[in-house]
This record gives C-alpha cells, sequence and structure tokens, in this order.
C-alpha cells in the first residue's frame, strides 16, 4: 500500500507546514534547491517514461526539462516524482512537487476546487476505446453488454459511465488501482475493452503481448486538454511554467529549432525573434528569470514541434498523428500560443 | 534533614499522587495543544490554498459505476451511497475471510498435529509456503492465474446451468414468487423446532444421562420442515438463468473473480496463521488432560471436543483476535485487483473526483478504527466468556 502510505505522509505534510509564505514564492524555493521537483507518471510511453538506466522521457518530462531550462539554463536540474493517479494532486498541494506534468487533464471541477492551477495544454487528447480485433466490433455504439476496464481515480471512469448511460448500454465496469494491472487484465481476457485518453491507448498498446491483434475504436468520447499542474495562488511561478510551453509553440511558428536556435541569435535582424531570444530588452526579468531564458528552453527542449516528433510522432513506437496537436496555422490544429512581446 | 521526614512540613508537591496527577494533567494538556495546534494549522492552510473542504460531496451525484454492489446502486446515486456500498463490501469480504480462514485455520491445524505422516507434512507445506509470501503477491496471484486458466465467455464450462468463465462463476437466479410468505413461516417455525429439540435433549441428557443426536436431527428438522412448507406452498421460485450473449453472460446472478481473488488469498493466507495459533494451543494443554478424559472412558472425539478444546481456547482466543484484526485491514488490499471495497471506493476514486484528501482518508481511518474495536469487544467477550470455565 504505498500509495497510501504516501497519501498519509503527505496529508500530515499538509497538516505539518507552517502557514506563512507556504503558498507563495516556489520560484525562489526552486532556486534555493537548486532543481524543479516534477511530479510524473509511474510510465506512459511517450509522456512520462523512464529507460532502463532511470532517464526519464516524453512530452511531460520535456514541459519540467523546459521549465528548468528557463530557470536554470539546464534542462537536466530536475528531479522527478513518479504519481499513480490518485495520489498526484495531494503531491502538488503538500508542497512535496513544484509542477505536475501527468498527463493531467483540465477540469472545471479540478481547477476551482483542488487549490490548483492549470497552465497550458500540452496536448490535446480524447477517451477512445480498445478492443481485440477478433471481437469484430467497428464502433463503440456496439459496446452493450459489454465488460470494460479502466484505472482508477481518472476522468476517465466518469466518462466511460456518461457514455454507457447516454446511449442507454449496459456494461460492467472493472476498475483497478494501477494502469499496469487494468491493462494486464484487459490483455488476460478479464475485459472486452479498454478505455483511457487515445494517446495513453496507443501508448499501452505497445505494451501488451500482441499489438497488433488490438484495435482502437474511431470514436473519441470526450475532451481531454492535458497540461502541468502547479499550485493556486503562485502566479509567478504559474506564469513561468505557462510560458515555457507558449515558448515552444511561437519557436515552431517562426521555424526556430533546437539545431539553428543558436545561429538564428547571431543572425536574425527580426525584432520579434531577437526580443524572444533575449538579444533585445529584457523580458526575463519581467518573470524573474535570465534574459536569455526562452533561447536555453528552445536550444535544450526544442520546439514544440520537435518535442512531439521525439516523442509521440510516427518514427517512434507510440505512433501518433500530429492531429488536433498540430499549430494553428495547419489544417485541423489548434496548437496556439500568445505572442511573446 | 529531619524537617523532610515530618509530615506537617510535607507540601503537596511531595506527594507521589499529587505528582502523578500533576505530570498526568501537563501531558495531557501538551497532547490537547498539539492537536488543536495541527487542527487550526490544517484548516488555514486548507483556506489559504483555496481547497474546498467539509462533507457536502457526500449528496452530489457520484457518476461513477461501482462492479460489486449489494445494495442498489447506479451511476446517478450519491457519493454517500457509494459510500455505503463499498462500506458493505468491506464488511462482507471481512465477515467472510473471517469465517473461512477459521474453518482452513481449524483443519490445517489439526492436520499438522495428525499422526498421519503425509497428512501431516503437507499441512506443513501449505503453512509455511503461505505465511512467507506477501499478500499482495498471493492476490496478484490468485487473481491472474485463475484469469489465465479460465476460458472466455463464449466458450464456458458448463455444469447444468452453471456457467464458469473469466468473468465468474453464473449461477440462476431464484426469483421468489407469490406465497413465498409461507416458505419463510416455514423456515422459521422449523429452526423453533430445532432449539425446542436441543434444548430438550440437553435437559434430558442432564436428568437420565442418555445421550440423543440433537444437532443432525436438528439440521434435519429444519431441511424436511423447509422442504414441506415449499411443496405445500407449490414451489413459489422460478429460476432467471444465465445466458451468453455477444461478450458477456446475461441473467443469473454471478460472483465476479475479484471477489474470489481477494476472498481466497485472505482466507487462505491468514488460515496459515490461525492453524499455527491452533496447533499451539492443542499442544499447551497438558498431555495429562488426556489420558485423565481416556481413564474416565471418554472417546476421542469427546476427549478432544470436551477436555482439550475448551483449554487450548484460552490460549488461542487473543492471538486468534489480532489475526482477524489483520484480516480485516487486509482486505484494503482487494483496491489493486479491482475488488470495490472501501479503499477503492473511497480514497480511490471519490478521492480523485472530488479532491478531499483529508475527508475522505480520516473517514476511512474511522471506518478501519471502528471495524477493529468492534471485533475487538466481540473477541474479548467471548475470550471473557471462555475463561470463566476456569476452576
Amino acid at each position: 500500500m504505498k500509495s497510501n502510505v504516501t497519501k498519509l505522509l503527505s496529508t500530515a505534510a499538509i497538516a505539518a507546514t507552517i502557514s506563512a509564505g507556504a503558498a507563495a514564492a516556489t520560484l525562489d524555493d526552486v532556486k534555493a534547491k537548486g532543481f524543479v521537483q516534477c511530479g510524473v507518471s509511474t510510465g506512459v510511453p511517450g509522456f512520462s517514461n523512464a529507460d532502463d538506466k532511470g532517464n526519464w522521457s516524453g512530452i511531460d518530462v520535456d514541459a519540467c526539462r523546459a521549465t528548468a531550462a528557463a530557470i536554470f539554463g539546464d534542462g537536466q536540474k530536475v528531479k522527478f516524482t513518479p504519481l499513480s493517479a490518485k495520489e498526484r494532486f495531494t503531491a502538488l498541494q503538500s508542497g512535496e512537487i513544484d509542477v505536475l506534468a501527468r498527463n493531467t487533464t483540465w477540469t472545471y471541477t479540478r481547477d476551482a476546487s483542488l487549490g490548483l492551477d492549470f497552465t497550458a495544454v500540452n496536448f490535446y487528447d480524447g477517451q477512445g476505446f480498445m478492443v481485440r480485433k477478433d471481437l469484430g466490433v467497428n464502433s463503440a455504439l456496439e459496446l452493450a453488454g459489454a465488460t470494460v476496464c479502466t484505472e482508477q481515480g481518472t476522468t476517465t471512469e466518469l466518462n466511460m459511465a456518461d457514455f454507457f448511460r447516454k446511449n442507454k448500454m449496459s456494461y460492467v465496469p472493472v476498475v483497478v488501482q494501477k494502469a499496469d494491472e487494468a491493462l494486464a487484465a484487459y490483455d488476460s481476457g478479464r475485459c472486452d475493452v479498454y478505455t483511457t485518453d487515445k494517446s495513453g491507448l496507443a501508448a499501452h498498446r505497445t505494451k501488451l503481448a500482441d499489438p497488433s491483434a488490438h484495435v482502437i475504436l474511431p470514436e473519441t468520447i470526450s475532451k481531454e486538454p492535458l497540461g502541468p499542474v502547479v499550485r493556486h495562488g503562485d502566479n509567478q511561478w504559474k506564469d513561468i511554467v505557462t510560458w515555457a510551453m507558449f515558448v515552444q509553440v511561437n519557436a515552431e511558428e517562426m521555424n526556430i529549432t533546437s539545431k539553428n536556435v543558436a545561429k538564428i541569435k547571431s543572425e536574425t535582424t527580426d525584432p520579434g525573434i531577437k526580443r524572444l531570444l533575449g538579444v533585445e530588452g529584457d523580458m526575463g526579468a519581467q518573470l524573474g528569470l535570465p534574459a536569455d531564458w526562452a533561447y536555453n528552453v528552445i536550444a535544450q527542449v526544442g520546439n514544440y514541434g520537435e518535442v512531439f516528433e521525439r516523442n509521440v510522432g510516427p518514427s517512434t513506437p507510440v505512433d501518433l498523428p500530429r492531429g488536433l496537436n498540430a499549430l494553428w496555422t495547419e489544417a485541423g490544429g489548434i496548437m496556439y500560443a500568445p505572442p511573446v512581446r | 534533614m529531619s524537617e523532610n521526614t515530618n509530615p506537617s512540613n510535607n507540601s503537596l508537591l511531595n506527594d507521589a499522587g499529587t505528582r502523578a496527577m500533576i505530570f498526568q494533567i501537563v501531558l495531557l494538556a501538551m497532547v490537547v495543544f498539539a492537536g488543536y495546534y495541527l487542527f487550526s494549522n490544517l484548516q488555514a492552510n486548507l483556506d489559504n490554498r483555496g481547497i474546498s473542504t467539509g462533507f457536502a460531496f457526500f449528496n452530489e451525484p457520484a457518476g461513477f459505476p461501482i462492479l460489486i454492489h449489494l445494495i442498489e446502486y447506479t451511476e446517478a446515486n450519491t457519493y454517500g451511497r457509494a459510500f455505503v456500498v463499498a462500506l458493505i463490501n468491506t464488511f462482507v469480504i471481512s465477515l467472510l475471510g473471517i469465517i473461512l480462514s477459521t474453518v482452513i485455520g481449524i483443519v490445517m491445524g489439526l492436520a499438522r498435529l495428525s499422526k498421519n505422516w503425509l497428512v501431516a507434512r503437507l499441512a506443513t507445506v501449505y503453512i509455511e509456503t503461505l505465511r512467507n509470501i506477501p499478500l499482495l503477491l498471493q492476490m496478484f496471484f490468485w487473481y491472474f492465474a485463475v484469469l489465465a486458466a479460465l476460458p472466455a465467455p463464449r466458450d464456458s464450462y458448463e455444469f447444468a446451468d452453471f456457467l464458469l468463465n473469466k468473468r465468474g462463476i453464473y449461477s440462476p437466479n431464484p426469483i421468489t414468487q407469490d406465497g413465498f410468505g409461507l416458505v419463510i413461516f416455514g423456515f422459521f417455525l422449523s429452526i423453533a423446532a430445532a432449539v425446542g429439540l436441543i434444548i430438550w435433549a440437553k435437559k434430558r441428557q442432564t436428568r437420565t444421562g442418555l445421550w440423543f443426536p440433537a444437532y443432525w436431527s436438528s439440521l434435519g428438522l429444519i431441511v424436511g420442515i423447509t422442504f414441506l412448507f415449499l411443496a405445500i406452498a407449490g414451489f413459489p421460485i422460478e429460476f432467471d438463468l444465465p445466458q451468453k450473449s455477444r461478450f458477456n453472460v446475461t441473467g443469473g446472478m454471478v460472483l465476479p473473480p475479484e471477489f474470489v481473488a481477494v476472498l481466497v488469498a485472505l482466507s487462505t493466507y491468514t488460515g496459515a496463521f490461525i492453524a499455527e495459533i491452533v496447533r499451539a494451543g492443542i499442544l499447551s494443554v497438558n498431555w495429562g488432560q488426556t489420558e485423565a478424559a481416556r481413564s474416565l472412558g471418554l472417546r476421542d472425539n469427546l476427549t478432544q471436543r470436551l477436555i482439550v478444546l475448551p483449554q487450548a481456547l484460552r490460549v488461542i482466543i487473543p492471538p486468534l483476535t489480532s489475526q482477524y484484526l489483520n484480516l480485516a485491514k487486509n482486505s484494503s488490499l482487494g483496491a489493486a485487483i479491482a475488488y470495490p471495497e472501501l479503499v477503492a471506493v473511497v480514497m480511490g476514486t471519490t478521492l480523485n473526483q472530488t479532491g478531499q484528501a483529508i475527508e475522505t482518508i480520516g473517514l476511512c481511518m474511522l471506518v478501519y478504527g471502528s471495524l477493529s474495536l468492534s471485533i475487538s469487544v466481540f473477541m474479548n467477550w467471548y475470550n471473557n466468556k471462555m475463561s470463566l470455565v476456569e476452576r
């Protein structure tokens, strides 16, 4: 019961924290300890996953690295705390972590009642269903009477319930505490259907005994904007995490990549790019960051397109199309960031 | 120095009783203050961070499904009802686990003491294996091993109207028709008759020394009378039979694999500990007691039942109580394999949907605390009852 122990400790930590100034100045705390403590998943390929040497990679991991790069000029100054779905918010509330980047869906209740703030969306997702090919199911609307496996403590549980109720279909829910065991139960035939965010389905399918025997159904039954989360009330810290993400999107829009950023910085005559990379003016000071913070983010982590391709793009095992996550200037894309000026 | 020994000069501070009292008051004050400090600090911090508190969420619709519910429950019900459903699931698994583990424990404990070499060794292997493997691992074993071994719903094993597959054990669901009240009446009548028979047999034995097989005949009485009333009422029961459908089996009653896995894991694991406690209890009774009973002419099973076991129970009950407490608390591990008990539903889903960590965890602690205390109180009462036998 590691998870419960962690939660009890976190609860005790909330109770024991001395209230003065606890909610503010995360940036000062982070600078003082010299690294960003980042809450990630216990292993979702493409989002946050550790290899056999303990090196973390993924879109969410890169959100943490971008934050560290903006503050310290070094994207490696991050420590990771793997969290289950049900532990994650308590860990952030109690101050155990500085930022939560754990494929977490931005919802009204979470934003309004948990004492948390969502920053920017780093992946637009939606919930889907995965079934065995040999069942011959082509649509989620044919799932009446099916047994459905899912992980506990996520928006998935509610979306699934809403979907089946809305379509007046009966079903049997099997809700397992951890994603790996939920997947194992599905793989062993306990369930006909496995449901989670579509990106998660694609990622988890790579872990199954025979990935090609399973098919992801076309329906997307929910909106799941995923992004990093911080504690409510520390606006400076929220702005830093938010803009570390926005800078990556702006960089892609301006065709600045981790490879050409050094060249562009020295050669550019564009005042917008000069502002962004800290050649002119001191935009960083407004957030308590070095002048070249955006340059560091792009040089070390890359622009959003690079991050996407590296972690979940067609060349990776997860193999997700860009879809909604393409830039707003592309067809079908909605990834958009406010301008840096 | 002589002044100190003079009673008239002794102040209250030098009195041992008073001093002890003062220390206790100071300690109590410190505990109360620490509690108050933690609580007010918690309140202030929750306020500061904009985390809403309170149990208002209990009246809101839960929106999530629960696999096993013994009372009516749908997604439209409230978090409060989901809590009750989870509470019942925890109680049921604990109670069944306690009964089953006691049976397993007594059988295995006696088996280990058996003069039959094979039986004794098998019991030893069982006890040493199950006692020494972590319970969570055993739960995963029962869950995934059983799932892997069973067929898909389409290829279910069938016995009469029963179906067995990866989704559980399906049995016909009896649906009572008009006139079933008569059968219930007959059932209670038969119980009354059985109780009467047992009392009569005891009295007769005290009076005349003649023995009558009261327990077996009362069992016959209950079955016979109930069946008679069933026949008179014209068998007012219909069965809803399980049937295979596209994905699952529909109709009938189902025992899901999660329930079976948790129950088997809990009762075999705790049963292994209880077996050792039973063995220790029986060995603690002096051999002379058995010899004395034999010289009085008591048969072997009567010696065990009337002489050895009552004395062994005094040694057995206290450690047995802690095994029962362990079992009740260990039932929380069921969350790991999708058994919807308290930790899964309240500390898992409810906590995550509402974000009320302090309330939900506090509530769970309260429930487990009261469950354990109730078991303790009951077992202490039973222990006292058994100790009174000593003269």
